[in-house]
Protein backbone atom coordinates (compact mmCIF):
# COMPACT_ATOMS: atom_id res chain seq x y z
CA UNK A 1 0.00 0.00 0.00
CA UNK A 2 2.22 3.03 -1.38
CA UNK A 3 0.75 5.82 1.43
CA UNK A 4 1.62 9.89 0.78
CA UNK A 5 1.14 11.93 4.07
CA UNK A 6 0.90 15.26 3.84
CA UNK A 7 2.79 17.21 6.92
CA UNK A 8 2.83 21.02 7.87
CA UNK A 9 5.06 23.14 9.29
CA UNK A 10 3.77 25.72 12.05
CA UNK A 11 5.05 28.37 14.62
CA UNK A 12 6.27 26.46 17.76
CA UNK A 13 4.53 29.31 19.46
CA UNK A 14 1.04 30.76 19.66
CA UNK A 15 2.39 34.66 19.52
CA UNK A 16 2.73 34.65 16.04
CA UNK A 17 3.49 37.88 14.09
CA UNK A 18 1.58 38.52 10.78
CA UNK A 19 2.24 40.22 7.79
CA UNK A 20 0.61 44.06 8.34
CA UNK A 21 -1.15 43.83 4.47
CA UNK A 22 -2.04 40.78 4.03
CA UNK A 23 -2.74 39.66 7.69
CA UNK A 24 -0.91 35.92 6.46
CA UNK A 25 1.86 34.70 9.57
CA UNK A 26 4.93 35.63 8.54
CA UNK A 27 6.57 32.22 8.53
CA UNK A 28 10.03 33.21 7.99
CA UNK A 29 12.42 33.29 11.16
CA UNK A 30 9.80 32.02 13.32
CA UNK A 31 10.68 28.69 15.08
CA UNK A 32 8.59 26.10 13.54
CA UNK A 33 7.84 22.46 14.34
CA UNK A 34 6.00 19.66 13.02
CA UNK A 35 2.23 20.62 13.23
CA UNK A 36 1.73 17.95 16.06
CA UNK A 37 -1.30 16.37 14.26
CA UNK A 38 0.51 15.41 11.59
CA UNK A 39 3.02 13.57 13.95
CA UNK A 40 -0.16 11.18 13.65
CA UNK A 41 -0.33 10.75 9.94
CA UNK A 42 3.13 10.29 10.12
CA UNK A 43 2.94 7.58 12.56
CA UNK A 44 0.30 6.13 11.05
CA UNK A 45 1.30 6.11 7.54
CA UNK A 46 4.98 3.95 8.81
CA UNK A 47 2.74 1.40 10.55
CA UNK A 48 0.64 0.83 7.90
CA UNK A 49 3.79 0.45 6.12
CA UNK A 50 4.83 -2.31 8.58
CA UNK A 51 1.41 -4.14 7.91
CA UNK A 52 0.58 -4.08 4.55
CA UNK A 53 3.75 -3.35 2.35
CA UNK A 54 4.46 -0.42 -0.24
CA UNK A 55 6.45 3.10 0.36
CA UNK A 56 5.12 6.33 2.19
CA UNK A 57 6.30 9.48 0.93
CA UNK A 58 5.63 12.74 3.18
CA UNK A 59 4.25 15.53 1.34
CA UNK A 60 4.47 19.42 2.27
CA UNK A 61 3.81 22.84 1.01
CA UNK A 62 5.50 25.73 3.28
CA UNK A 63 9.30 27.95 3.21
CA UNK A 64 12.65 26.22 2.36
CA UNK A 65 13.23 25.63 6.22
CA UNK A 66 10.49 23.42 6.37
CA UNK A 67 13.19 20.88 4.30
CA UNK A 68 14.46 20.20 7.86
CA UNK A 69 10.99 18.92 9.25
CA UNK A 70 10.89 16.71 6.39
CA UNK A 71 14.09 15.13 7.41
CA UNK A 72 13.00 14.60 11.04
CA UNK A 73 9.83 12.63 8.73
CA UNK A 74 12.19 10.40 7.15
CA UNK A 75 13.91 10.09 10.50
CA UNK A 76 10.94 8.14 11.69
CA UNK A 77 10.05 6.31 8.44
CA UNK A 78 9.04 7.93 5.46
CA UNK A 79 11.04 6.48 2.51
CA UNK A 80 11.02 10.11 0.92
CA UNK A 81 9.55 13.61 0.71
CA UNK A 82 8.48 16.50 -1.49
CA UNK A 83 8.64 20.01 -0.52
CA UNK A 84 6.73 22.70 -2.58
CA UNK A 85 8.03 26.00 -2.05
CA UNK A 86 7.83 28.99 -4.14
CA UNK A 87 6.83 33.01 -3.34
CA UNK A 88 3.83 31.65 -5.71
CA UNK A 89 2.41 29.57 -3.00
CA UNK A 90 2.72 32.18 -0.17
CA UNK A 91 -0.24 33.40 1.63
CA UNK A 92 -2.47 30.44 -0.08
CA UNK A 93 -5.78 29.83 2.19
CA UNK A 94 -7.29 26.00 2.55
CA UNK A 95 -8.21 25.88 -1.42
CA UNK A 96 -5.35 27.35 -2.66
CA UNK A 97 -3.27 24.96 -0.72
CA UNK A 98 -5.54 22.05 -1.48
CA UNK A 99 -5.02 22.77 -5.23
CA UNK A 100 -1.14 22.92 -4.60
CA UNK A 101 -1.19 19.53 -2.86
CA UNK A 102 -3.08 18.04 -5.54
CA UNK A 103 -1.08 18.87 -8.34
CA UNK A 104 1.67 17.24 -6.89
CA UNK A 105 0.13 14.07 -5.64
CA UNK A 106 -0.80 14.03 -9.37
CA UNK A 107 2.86 14.46 -10.04
CA UNK A 108 4.04 11.59 -7.11
CA UNK A 109 1.33 9.43 -9.20
CA UNK A 110 -2.08 8.38 -7.16
CA UNK A 111 -0.84 6.81 -4.20
CA UNK A 112 -3.42 4.20 -2.43
CA UNK A 113 -3.69 6.10 0.82
CA UNK A 114 -3.17 10.15 1.80
CA UNK A 115 -3.23 10.53 5.28
CA UNK A 116 -3.26 14.17 7.28
CA UNK A 117 -3.48 15.32 10.55
CA UNK A 118 -6.88 16.13 11.75
CA UNK A 119 -6.09 20.02 11.40
CA UNK A 120 -2.45 22.47 11.73
CA UNK A 121 -2.43 24.24 14.77
CA UNK A 122 -1.91 27.33 13.19
CA UNK A 123 -5.13 27.27 11.53
CA UNK A 124 -7.15 24.99 13.12
CA UNK A 125 -9.24 24.54 10.33
CA UNK A 126 -9.33 20.88 9.96
CA UNK A 127 -10.12 21.99 5.90
CA UNK A 128 -7.24 20.97 3.64
CA UNK A 129 -7.50 16.90 3.78
CA UNK A 130 -11.23 17.41 2.55
CA UNK A 131 -10.49 19.81 0.00
CA UNK A 132 -7.56 17.73 -1.30
CA UNK A 133 -9.90 14.37 -0.84
CA UNK A 134 -12.37 16.34 -3.61
CA UNK A 135 -9.58 17.76 -5.76
CA UNK A 136 -8.38 14.63 -6.25
CA UNK A 137 -11.71 12.43 -6.78
CA UNK A 138 -11.27 10.21 -3.93
CA UNK A 139 -13.51 9.41 -0.89
CA UNK A 140 -12.32 10.88 2.92
CA UNK A 141 -12.88 9.63 6.12
CA UNK A 142 -12.23 12.29 8.24
CA UNK A 143 -11.45 11.81 12.76
CA UNK A 144 -10.13 8.45 12.46
CA UNK A 145 -9.26 7.15 15.31
CA UNK A 146 -8.22 3.24 14.68
CA UNK A 147 -7.62 1.48 11.00
CA UNK A 148 -8.89 -1.77 11.95
CA UNK A 149 -8.73 -4.02 8.75
CA UNK A 150 -7.98 -4.07 4.86
CA UNK A 151 -10.15 -6.31 2.50
CA UNK A 152 -10.29 -6.19 -0.91
CA UNK A 153 -8.99 -2.60 -1.89
CA UNK A 154 -11.08 -1.31 1.25
CA UNK A 155 -9.97 -0.23 4.72
CA UNK A 156 -12.50 -0.71 7.67
CA UNK A 157 -12.04 2.18 9.83
CA UNK A 158 -13.22 3.80 13.32
CA UNK A 159 -13.97 7.36 13.39
CA UNK A 160 -15.35 10.23 15.86
CA UNK A 161 -18.75 11.17 15.04
CA UNK A 162 -20.91 13.29 16.92
CA UNK A 163 -22.33 10.97 18.76
CA UNK A 164 -19.80 8.52 19.43
CA UNK A 165 -18.17 6.65 16.87
CA UNK A 166 -18.85 5.20 13.88
CA UNK A 167 -17.09 1.69 11.87
CA UNK A 168 -16.90 3.02 8.17
CA UNK A 169 -15.49 0.94 5.03
CA UNK A 170 -13.58 2.84 2.70
CA UNK A 171 -13.10 1.62 -0.94
CA UNK A 172 -9.07 2.52 -2.08
CA UNK A 173 -7.73 5.21 -2.73
CA UNK A 174 -8.90 7.50 0.00
CA UNK A 175 -8.03 10.00 2.09
CA UNK A 176 -7.92 9.54 5.80
CA UNK A 177 -7.68 12.42 8.30
CA UNK A 178 -6.43 10.60 11.53
CA UNK A 179 -7.11 11.92 15.69
CA UNK A 180 -4.51 12.35 18.21
CA UNK A 181 -5.77 8.74 19.50
CA UNK A 182 -5.06 6.32 16.88
CA UNK A 183 -1.43 5.95 18.16
CA UNK A 184 1.64 7.06 20.22
CA UNK A 185 4.79 8.54 17.60
CA UNK A 186 7.72 6.76 17.99
CA UNK A 187 11.08 9.11 18.56
CA UNK A 188 13.73 8.48 16.14
CA UNK A 189 15.95 6.20 16.16
CA UNK A 190 19.95 7.31 15.37
CA UNK A 191 20.06 5.40 12.16
CA UNK A 192 16.63 6.80 11.02
CA UNK A 193 18.48 10.16 11.74
CA UNK A 194 21.36 9.58 9.74
CA UNK A 195 19.13 8.19 7.05
CA UNK A 196 17.08 11.58 7.66
CA UNK A 197 20.27 13.80 7.09
CA UNK A 198 21.54 11.97 4.16
CA UNK A 199 17.89 12.09 2.30
CA UNK A 200 17.66 13.72 -0.74
CA UNK A 201 14.24 16.12 -0.28
CA UNK A 202 12.61 16.78 -3.85
CA UNK A 203 12.19 20.74 -3.94
CA UNK A 204 9.16 21.58 -6.32
CA UNK A 205 7.92 24.91 -7.36
CA UNK A 206 5.20 26.19 -9.13
CA UNK A 207 6.72 24.92 -12.54
CA UNK A 208 7.51 21.74 -11.22
CA UNK A 209 3.87 20.48 -10.43
CA UNK A 210 2.70 22.86 -13.73
CA UNK A 211 0.10 25.46 -11.15
CA UNK A 212 -0.16 28.52 -13.12
CA UNK A 213 0.70 31.37 -10.05
CA UNK A 214 -2.31 33.10 -10.41
CA UNK A 215 -4.35 30.04 -8.76
CA UNK A 216 -2.15 29.74 -5.74
CA UNK A 217 -0.76 31.73 -2.76
CA UNK A 218 -2.92 34.77 -2.41
CA UNK A 219 -3.82 35.25 -5.78
CA UNK A 220 -5.89 32.06 -5.91
CA UNK A 221 -7.35 32.16 -2.64
CA UNK A 222 -10.81 32.55 -2.40
CA UNK A 223 -10.44 33.84 1.05
CA UNK A 224 -9.35 37.55 2.20
CA UNK A 225 -8.30 38.56 5.79
CA UNK A 226 -9.43 42.12 6.23
CA UNK A 227 -9.09 42.50 9.35
CA UNK A 228 -7.14 41.21 12.46
CA UNK A 229 -7.57 42.32 16.07
CA UNK A 230 -5.98 41.41 19.28
CA UNK A 231 -8.72 40.64 22.04
CA UNK A 232 -9.21 41.66 25.03
CA UNK A 233 -9.29 38.64 26.84
CA UNK A 234 -9.22 40.13 30.55
CA UNK A 235 -11.69 39.02 32.65
CA UNK A 236 -13.45 40.61 36.12
CA UNK A 237 -12.37 38.05 38.17
CA UNK A 238 -14.21 37.72 41.60
CA UNK A 239 -12.05 35.95 44.62
CA UNK A 240 -14.10 33.79 46.21
CA UNK A 241 -12.75 32.94 50.19
CA UNK A 242 -13.13 31.42 53.11
CA UNK A 243 -13.37 27.79 54.75
CA UNK A 244 -14.21 25.20 51.85
CA UNK A 245 -17.86 25.23 53.10
CA UNK A 246 -18.14 29.28 52.69
CA UNK A 247 -16.43 28.81 49.49
CA UNK A 248 -18.85 25.98 47.86
CA UNK A 249 -21.69 28.06 49.77
CA UNK A 250 -20.38 31.32 48.54
CA UNK A 251 -20.05 30.18 44.63
CA UNK A 252 -23.53 28.56 44.37
CA UNK A 253 -25.17 31.67 45.52
CA UNK A 254 -22.88 33.44 42.83
CA UNK A 255 -24.35 30.81 39.87
CA UNK A 256 -27.55 30.77 41.03
CA UNK A 257 -27.79 34.55 41.01
CA UNK A 258 -26.49 34.31 37.11
CA UNK A 259 -29.05 31.23 36.61
CA UNK A 260 -26.18 29.12 35.64
CA UNK A 261 -27.53 26.37 37.72
CA UNK A 262 -30.72 25.85 38.72
CA UNK A 263 -32.50 26.11 42.51
CA UNK A 264 -33.42 23.42 44.35
CA UNK A 265 -36.80 22.89 43.10
CA UNK A 266 -35.66 22.63 39.48
CA UNK A 267 -35.43 19.31 37.40
CA UNK B 1 -44.19 33.73 0.53
CA UNK B 2 -43.51 32.37 -3.03
CA UNK B 3 -42.75 35.38 -4.11
CA UNK B 4 -39.24 35.21 -1.89
CA UNK B 5 -38.56 32.34 -3.92
CA UNK B 6 -35.68 33.18 -6.00
CA UNK B 7 -31.89 33.08 -6.31
CA UNK B 8 -29.69 33.84 -3.76
CA UNK B 9 -30.14 34.10 -0.23
CA UNK B 10 -28.65 32.58 2.74
CA UNK B 11 -28.63 28.91 3.69
CA UNK B 12 -28.20 27.03 6.41
CA UNK B 13 -27.57 23.40 5.88
CA UNK B 14 -29.67 21.92 8.83
CA UNK B 15 -27.82 18.81 10.10
CA UNK B 16 -29.77 16.01 11.79
CA UNK B 17 -29.22 13.83 14.85
CA UNK B 18 -31.37 10.76 14.78
CA UNK B 19 -34.79 12.19 13.42
CA UNK B 20 -34.36 15.69 14.95
CA UNK B 21 -32.50 18.79 13.69
CA UNK B 22 -29.41 19.64 15.70
CA UNK B 23 -29.67 22.43 17.88
CA UNK B 24 -26.33 24.52 15.94
CA UNK B 25 -28.61 24.33 12.58
CA UNK B 26 -31.84 26.20 14.52
CA UNK B 27 -29.06 28.67 16.06
CA UNK B 28 -27.67 29.29 12.39
CA UNK B 29 -31.23 30.03 11.49
CA UNK B 30 -31.53 32.93 13.82
CA UNK B 31 -28.48 33.92 12.39
CA UNK B 32 -29.60 33.89 8.74
CA UNK B 33 -32.69 34.92 9.50
CA UNK B 34 -30.67 38.30 10.62
CA UNK B 35 -28.01 38.88 7.80
CA UNK B 36 -30.66 37.80 5.24
CA UNK B 37 -32.72 41.03 6.67
CA UNK B 38 -29.68 43.45 6.09
CA UNK B 39 -29.40 42.08 2.72
CA UNK B 40 -33.19 42.02 1.51
CA UNK B 41 -33.39 38.27 0.73
CA UNK B 42 -34.74 34.98 2.28
CA UNK B 43 -33.67 32.38 4.62
CA UNK B 44 -33.54 28.83 2.67
CA UNK B 45 -33.27 25.80 5.62
CA UNK B 46 -31.81 23.09 3.03
CA UNK B 47 -32.80 19.27 4.73
CA UNK B 48 -30.92 16.28 3.57
CA UNK B 49 -31.61 13.01 4.44
CA UNK B 50 -33.97 9.87 4.46
CA UNK B 51 -37.64 11.35 5.70
CA UNK B 52 -36.61 15.19 6.15
CA UNK B 53 -39.71 16.67 4.93
CA UNK B 54 -41.71 16.62 8.23
CA UNK B 55 -38.61 18.89 9.35
CA UNK B 56 -39.78 21.76 7.75
CA UNK B 57 -42.45 23.50 9.93
CA UNK B 58 -39.92 23.29 13.12
CA UNK B 59 -37.78 25.31 10.56
CA UNK B 60 -39.96 28.08 9.99
CA UNK B 61 -40.81 28.66 13.15
CA UNK B 62 -36.48 29.07 13.62
CA UNK B 63 -36.80 31.40 10.80
CA UNK B 64 -36.66 29.45 7.46
CA UNK B 65 -38.78 30.90 4.65
CA UNK B 66 -37.74 28.16 2.35
CA UNK B 67 -37.08 24.73 3.12
CA UNK B 68 -35.67 22.64 0.65
CA UNK B 69 -35.88 19.40 0.71
CA UNK B 70 -33.88 16.31 -0.79
CA UNK B 71 -35.00 13.05 0.92
CA UNK B 72 -34.32 9.17 -0.24
CA UNK B 73 -33.64 6.36 1.15
CA UNK B 74 -29.54 6.37 0.23
CA UNK B 75 -29.04 9.74 2.21
CA UNK B 76 -30.48 8.46 5.55
CA UNK B 77 -26.96 8.51 6.66
CA UNK B 78 -24.72 11.37 6.86
CA UNK B 79 -22.39 10.71 3.63
CA UNK B 80 -19.74 13.68 2.96
CA UNK B 81 -19.52 12.67 -0.76
CA UNK B 82 -23.77 12.18 -1.41
CA UNK B 83 -24.80 14.83 0.71
CA UNK B 84 -21.90 17.03 -1.19
CA UNK B 85 -23.14 15.99 -4.68
CA UNK B 86 -26.73 16.85 -2.83
CA UNK B 87 -25.57 20.54 -1.94
CA UNK B 88 -23.44 21.13 -4.94
CA UNK B 89 -27.26 20.73 -7.52
CA UNK B 90 -28.68 22.56 -5.01
CA UNK B 91 -26.49 25.21 -4.90
CA UNK B 92 -25.89 25.43 -9.18
CA UNK B 93 -29.53 25.39 -9.33
CA UNK B 94 -30.56 28.38 -6.90
CA UNK B 95 -27.38 30.35 -6.20
CA UNK B 96 -27.07 31.25 -2.87
CA UNK B 97 -24.95 34.05 -1.63
CA UNK B 98 -24.22 32.20 1.58
CA UNK B 99 -24.03 28.82 3.40
CA UNK B 100 -23.55 28.22 6.74
CA UNK B 101 -23.28 25.05 8.08
CA UNK B 102 -22.73 23.95 12.05
CA UNK B 103 -19.22 22.97 12.89
CA UNK B 104 -19.94 19.67 14.04
CA UNK B 105 -17.89 16.70 13.44
CA UNK B 106 -20.08 16.10 10.06
CA UNK B 107 -19.84 19.41 9.44
CA UNK B 108 -16.63 20.57 9.42
CA UNK B 109 -15.60 17.05 7.17
CA UNK B 110 -18.46 18.10 4.77
CA UNK B 111 -18.46 22.04 4.52
CA UNK B 112 -14.67 21.62 2.65
CA UNK B 113 -15.31 19.06 0.73
CA UNK B 114 -18.44 21.01 -0.88
CA UNK B 115 -16.17 24.20 -1.26
CA UNK B 116 -13.38 22.18 -3.03
CA UNK B 117 -16.45 21.12 -5.62
CA UNK B 118 -17.95 24.73 -5.72
CA UNK B 119 -14.50 26.65 -5.98
CA UNK B 120 -15.69 29.07 -3.51
CA UNK B 121 -13.81 30.29 0.08
CA UNK B 122 -14.91 28.65 3.62
CA UNK B 123 -14.15 30.24 7.10
CA UNK B 124 -14.31 27.71 9.53
CA UNK B 125 -15.40 28.22 13.13
CA UNK B 126 -16.64 31.99 13.31
CA UNK B 127 -18.23 33.44 16.06
CA UNK B 128 -19.19 36.48 14.49
CA UNK B 129 -20.78 36.71 11.42
CA UNK B 130 -22.09 40.44 9.78
CA UNK B 131 -22.69 41.80 6.36
CA UNK B 132 -20.50 44.76 5.05
CA UNK B 133 -22.56 47.74 4.78
CA UNK B 134 -20.63 48.92 1.66
CA UNK B 135 -19.57 46.10 -0.21
CA UNK B 136 -22.29 43.60 1.10
CA UNK B 137 -20.16 40.72 1.28
CA UNK B 138 -20.27 38.76 4.74
CA UNK B 139 -18.01 39.26 6.77
CA UNK B 140 -16.36 36.47 8.93
CA UNK B 141 -15.38 36.39 12.19
CA UNK B 142 -13.25 33.66 13.98
CA UNK B 143 -10.38 33.52 16.75
CA UNK B 144 -7.04 32.75 15.54
CA UNK B 145 -3.41 31.38 17.11
CA UNK B 146 -4.97 29.69 20.42
CA UNK B 147 -7.76 33.05 20.74
CA UNK B 148 -4.70 35.12 20.49
CA UNK B 149 -6.47 37.24 17.35
CA UNK B 150 -9.43 37.49 15.74
CA UNK B 151 -9.53 37.54 12.09
CA UNK B 152 -12.31 38.74 10.23
CA UNK B 153 -12.26 37.27 6.27
CA UNK B 154 -14.17 37.85 3.39
CA UNK B 155 -15.09 35.73 0.08
CA UNK B 156 -15.31 38.46 -2.32
CA UNK B 157 -15.66 36.22 -5.50
CA UNK B 158 -16.57 32.95 -5.22
CA UNK B 159 -19.94 32.12 -4.01
CA UNK B 160 -21.61 30.90 -1.82
CA UNK B 161 -19.79 32.98 0.79
CA UNK B 162 -19.34 29.50 3.38
CA UNK B 163 -18.90 29.23 6.71
CA UNK B 164 -18.82 27.03 9.26
CA UNK B 165 -20.18 28.13 13.26
CA UNK B 166 -19.58 26.13 16.63
CA UNK B 167 -22.15 24.69 18.41
CA UNK B 168 -23.73 26.89 21.45
CA UNK B 169 -21.77 30.13 19.85
CA UNK B 170 -25.01 31.49 19.26
CA UNK B 171 -28.24 31.59 20.68
CA UNK B 172 -31.47 29.50 19.22
CA UNK B 173 -33.99 32.41 18.37
CA UNK B 174 -37.33 32.02 19.89
CA UNK B 175 -39.84 30.08 17.64
CA UNK B 176 -42.78 31.21 16.44
CA UNK B 177 -45.18 28.69 15.82
CA UNK B 178 -47.17 31.09 13.44
CA UNK B 179 -44.32 31.41 10.81
CA UNK B 180 -44.64 28.91 7.47
CA UNK B 181 -42.55 28.50 5.22
CA UNK B 182 -42.52 27.80 1.57
CA UNK B 183 -41.29 23.62 0.91
CA UNK B 184 -39.14 22.91 -2.16
CA UNK B 185 -38.33 18.90 -2.34
CA UNK B 186 -35.15 18.57 -4.77
CA UNK B 187 -34.84 15.37 -6.71
CA UNK B 188 -31.67 13.63 -5.64
CA UNK B 189 -28.53 13.13 -7.70
CA UNK B 190 -25.78 12.02 -5.54
CA UNK B 191 -24.25 8.76 -6.61
CA UNK B 192 -23.61 5.42 -4.79
CA UNK B 193 -20.50 6.27 -2.38
CA UNK B 194 -17.31 4.49 -1.53
CA UNK B 195 -17.67 4.65 2.31
CA UNK B 196 -19.86 2.67 3.82
CA UNK B 197 -21.24 2.43 7.48
CA UNK B 198 -20.56 -0.81 8.66
CA UNK B 199 -21.99 0.07 12.49
CA UNK B 200 -22.40 3.48 15.20
CA UNK B 201 -21.10 3.02 18.18
CA UNK B 202 -22.55 5.27 20.72
CA UNK B 203 -19.80 6.66 23.02
CA UNK B 204 -21.44 6.98 26.68
CA UNK B 205 -25.03 7.76 26.88
CA UNK B 206 -24.36 10.45 28.53
CA UNK B 207 -24.55 13.76 27.15
CA UNK B 208 -21.59 14.75 25.30
CA UNK B 209 -19.19 18.04 26.19
CA UNK B 210 -20.35 20.07 22.64
CA UNK B 211 -23.97 20.30 23.88
CA UNK B 212 -23.73 20.21 27.37
CA UNK B 213 -24.86 23.72 29.17
CA UNK B 214 -22.64 22.63 32.36
CA UNK B 215 -19.20 21.49 32.40
CA UNK B 216 -17.13 20.43 35.30
CA UNK B 217 -13.98 19.81 34.18
CA UNK B 218 -10.94 18.11 35.76
CA UNK B 219 -7.16 18.18 35.57
CA UNK B 220 -3.59 17.23 36.99
CA UNK B 221 -4.32 19.02 40.27
CA UNK B 222 -7.93 17.29 40.96
CA UNK B 223 -6.10 14.33 43.05
CA UNK B 224 -7.09 11.41 42.54
CA UNK B 225 -9.41 9.07 41.08
CA UNK B 226 -11.78 9.19 43.99
CA UNK B 227 -12.06 13.52 43.07
CA UNK B 228 -12.76 12.41 39.69
CA UNK B 229 -16.06 10.58 40.67
CA UNK B 230 -16.68 13.36 42.96
CA UNK B 231 -16.76 15.89 39.46
CA UNK B 232 -18.75 13.12 37.33
CA UNK B 233 -21.48 13.60 40.48
CA UNK B 234 -21.19 17.63 40.68
CA UNK B 235 -21.20 17.33 36.87
CA UNK B 236 -24.66 15.36 36.95
CA UNK B 237 -26.28 16.79 40.07
CA UNK B 238 -25.98 20.42 37.68
CA UNK B 239 -27.19 18.31 34.55
CA UNK B 240 -24.12 19.06 32.81
CA UNK B 241 -21.21 16.64 31.39
CA UNK B 242 -18.20 15.93 32.91
CA UNK B 243 -14.58 16.97 31.05
CA UNK B 244 -11.27 16.62 31.21
CA UNK B 245 -7.96 18.21 30.58
CA UNK B 246 -5.41 16.59 28.33
CA UNK B 247 -3.24 14.95 31.06
CA UNK B 248 -6.18 13.40 32.65
CA UNK B 249 -6.52 11.94 28.88
CA UNK B 250 -3.13 10.99 28.50
CA UNK B 251 -3.06 9.09 31.57
CA UNK B 252 -5.97 7.19 30.59
CA UNK B 253 -8.33 8.04 34.06
CA UNK B 254 -11.15 10.06 31.44
CA UNK B 255 -11.62 9.05 27.38
CA UNK B 256 -10.86 11.25 24.60
CA UNK B 257 -14.54 11.72 23.83
CA UNK B 258 -14.02 14.41 26.97
CA UNK B 259 -10.98 16.55 26.34
CA UNK B 260 -11.08 20.14 25.75
CA UNK B 261 -8.69 22.11 24.31
CA UNK B 262 -6.66 22.15 21.17
CA UNK B 263 -5.75 18.89 20.75
CA UNK B 264 -9.32 17.69 21.95
CA UNK B 265 -12.78 19.50 21.36
CA UNK B 266 -13.91 23.17 21.54
CA UNK B 267 -16.76 23.78 24.13
CA UNK B 268 -19.12 26.62 24.42
CA UNK B 269 -21.26 25.76 27.74
CA UNK B 270 -22.80 28.16 29.85
CA UNK B 271 -20.61 27.65 32.96
CA UNK B 272 -17.51 25.89 32.83
CA UNK B 273 -16.24 24.59 36.34
CA UNK B 274 -12.14 23.60 35.68
CA UNK B 275 -11.26 21.77 38.72
CA UNK B 276 -7.28 21.34 39.30
CA UNK B 277 -7.08 22.71 35.69
CA UNK B 278 -3.86 25.12 35.09
CA UNK B 279 -5.65 26.52 32.29
CA UNK B 280 -2.84 26.25 29.82
CA UNK B 281 -2.97 27.94 26.57
CA UNK B 282 -3.61 24.75 24.32
CA UNK B 283 -6.25 24.47 26.82
CA UNK B 284 -7.75 27.42 27.04
CA UNK B 285 -7.81 27.43 23.13
CA UNK B 286 -10.89 24.85 23.37
CA UNK B 287 -13.05 26.80 26.48
CA UNK B 288 -15.57 29.53 24.84
CA UNK B 289 -17.31 29.92 28.16
CA UNK B 290 -19.28 32.11 29.13
CA UNK B 291 -18.47 31.79 32.62
CA UNK B 292 -15.82 30.02 33.83
CA UNK B 293 -15.78 29.05 37.86
CA UNK B 294 -11.84 27.87 38.71
CA UNK B 295 -11.03 25.50 41.47
CA UNK B 296 -7.23 25.32 42.35
CA UNK B 297 -4.95 25.42 45.10
CA UNK B 298 -2.30 27.51 42.74
CA UNK B 299 -2.65 30.58 43.52
CA UNK B 300 -0.10 31.27 40.45
CA UNK B 301 -2.20 28.73 38.15
CA UNK B 302 -2.88 30.49 35.00
CA UNK B 303 -6.77 29.53 34.85
CA UNK B 304 -7.39 32.34 37.64
CA UNK B 305 -6.39 34.84 34.74
CA UNK B 306 -9.57 33.46 32.09
CA UNK B 307 -11.56 32.96 35.45
CA UNK B 308 -14.85 35.02 36.47
CA UNK B 309 -14.85 33.12 40.19
CA UNK B 310 -11.90 32.08 41.67
CA UNK B 311 -11.33 29.55 43.89
CA UNK B 312 -8.58 28.49 45.94
CA UNK B 313 -9.11 25.68 47.47
CA UNK B 314 -8.20 21.79 47.81
CA UNK B 315 -10.49 19.87 44.70
CA UNK B 316 -11.73 16.79 47.45
CA UNK B 317 -12.49 19.35 49.85
CA UNK B 318 -14.36 21.87 47.72
CA UNK B 319 -16.89 18.79 46.01
CA UNK B 320 -17.24 17.32 48.85
CA UNK B 321 -18.92 20.84 50.23
CA UNK B 322 -20.45 21.63 46.92
CA UNK B 323 -22.39 18.05 46.99
CA UNK B 324 -23.25 18.12 50.27
CA UNK B 325 -25.12 21.73 49.65
CA UNK B 326 -26.55 20.96 46.13
CA UNK B 327 -28.09 17.49 47.91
Amino acid sequence: MNICVCVKQVPASNETRLDPVTHTIIREGAEGILNPFDAFAVEEAVRLKARFGGRVTALSMGIPAAEAMLRRVIAVGADDAVLLTDRAFAGSDTLATARVLARAVGKLGLPDLILCGRMATDGDTAQVGPMLAENLGLPHVSDVAAVESLEDGALTVRRLTDDGYARVRVRLPALLTVLREINVPRLPSIEGVLRGEAAGIAVWDHDSVAMPPEQAGLAGSATRVVRTVRPDLSVKTVAIEGTPAEQAAALIDCLRAEKLIGTEEQP
Amino acid sequence: MTDRIRPGGVWVYCEQSGPAVRPVSLELLGQAARLAGRMGRAVTAVLIGGDVKGLAARLAAYGADIALCVQDDALAFPDELRYADELAALAAAYRPDALLLGATAFGRSLAPRLAARLGTGLTADCTALEIDPESGLLLQTRPAFGGNLMATIVCPAGRPQMATVRPRVFAAPRPDASRACEVIVGRPVSRESPVELIERIASDSELGIGEADVLVSVGQGIGGAANIELAEALARRLHGALSASRPMVDSGLVPYARQVGQTGKTVAPRLYIALGISGAVQHMAGVAARTIAAVNTDPDAPIFRYAHYAVRCDCGAFLREMLEKLN
